[in-house]
């Protein structure tokens, strides 16, 4: 028990220390010029880096299918964002595209 | 106090909260799975509970539990998820510009609440204009709240409940979030081909390399290229 806490603890801490160090930093000086640049590419180039192997792939390997609900799904949700632009109606309509796509 | 700003605070809040709705979708199966889990390797309620306060990142409270009930050593645990979480020293680098303005005293709970999720929606918020701190803290907040509330019901009924289907569709919303954030934000040419490219190498990191160092390299990579690029053609 006290093992297990101290494990949470150092979970904790070793989480908490990549999330808050460059908010700390990056808040207090100017940001150079190309490192504003470079910071520009993450939220497009990590949204992708967590899409691409999410729905194409399963259990380690390539999973192109038609039974690939995950990403079937995705090409529903790409034409609602692009013309609607509402999050909780794309969020909907994949998770519904996913389950008619599961009981057919 | 006047009357306006009392009004101003809850609304704020509120309205931040409300954009969280998609996210706590997506953490309900993920965790109560996660809570499901735990109570499955012997983990009492209060220790369940408490991780998802501490730690609140999915992945590496997945990792734990399993790597615990495998018998493993605390320190190999502990390198284990902070190799798992380095990926947020990109979120938090790449959120910072946008904080500079908030007040300093929100900063550490803010950074606290970081994840994928959380992050991706707020970078979305506050890339289309400035976001109060209030409006940061009812989206974190609220998103936290949602994780931490479906890691105590998968503790309690994780083992009398069992529908992979909807489980599964449930999971996709998170998905679904990223897909549309992204449609939102490769706004340019050039950030459509940088996702392109960052998709593939995801991808070729994702076979080639152990663990989620893919999310990290694919992203390190993409972004410099994209600089030596904006360098080369001489936009700044």
């Amino acid at each position: 028990m006290a093992r297990l806490l101290l494990i949470i603890l150092g979970c904790a801490l070793v989480t908490y220390v990549p999330r808050f160090f460059p908010i700390y930093i990056l808040t207090r000086i100017k940001i150079p010029k190309a490192v504003a640049v470079w910071l520009r590419y993450v939220p497009a180039a990590v949204l992708a880096a967590l899409i691409a192997p999410g729905i194409t792939t399963a259990e380690g390997r390539f999973y192109l299918s038609l039974s690939n609900s995950y990403l079937l799904a995705s090409i529903p949700v790409f034409f609602v964002a692009w013309r609607t632009r509402n999050m909780l109606l794309s969020v909907c309509t994949g998770m519904a595209a996913v389950l008619v796509l599961q009981l057919v | 106090m006047k009357a306006e700003e009392v009004m101003i605070i809850p609304q704020d809040f509120a309205a931040g909260s409300k954009k969280a709705l998609p996210i706590v979708l997506g953490y309900l199966p993920i965790g109560f799975a996660y809570g499901s889990l735990a109570a499955l390797a012997g983990i009492s309620l209060p220790c369940i509970v408490l991780m998802s306060l501490l730690v609140f990142a999915g992945s590496a409270q997945f990792i734990t539990v399993s790597m615990l009930a495998a018998g493993a050593g605390a320190v190999s645990v502990l390198i284990t998820v902070f190799l798992v979480n380095l990926r947020h020293l990109l979120l938090s680098a790449s959120l910072a510009p946008y904080l500079q303005r908030l007040p300093r005293r929100v900063l550490p709970l803010l950074a606290f609440w970081l994840t994928d999720e959380s992050y991706a929606v707020a970078y979305g918020e506050l890339r289309e204009g400035e976001r109060s701190h209030l409006f940061l803290l009812g989206l974190f907040g609220t998103a936290y709240a949602g994780w931490a509330v479906s890691g105590v019901l998968g503790g309690l009924f994780g083992s009398l409940f069992n529908s992979t289907t909807a489980a599964f569709a449930m999971e996709y919303a998170l998905y679904a979030m990223f897909i549309f954030l992204l449609v939102i934000q490769a706004g340019d040419r050039k950030l459509l081909c940088a996702a392109l490219l960052a998709g593939l190498l995801s991808l070729l990191f994702y076979f080639l390399l152990p663990g989620s160092w893919y999310i990290i390299l694919a992203t390190v990579v993409t972004a410099t290229v994209g600089v030596l690029v904006e360098k080369w053609q001489g936009s700044f």
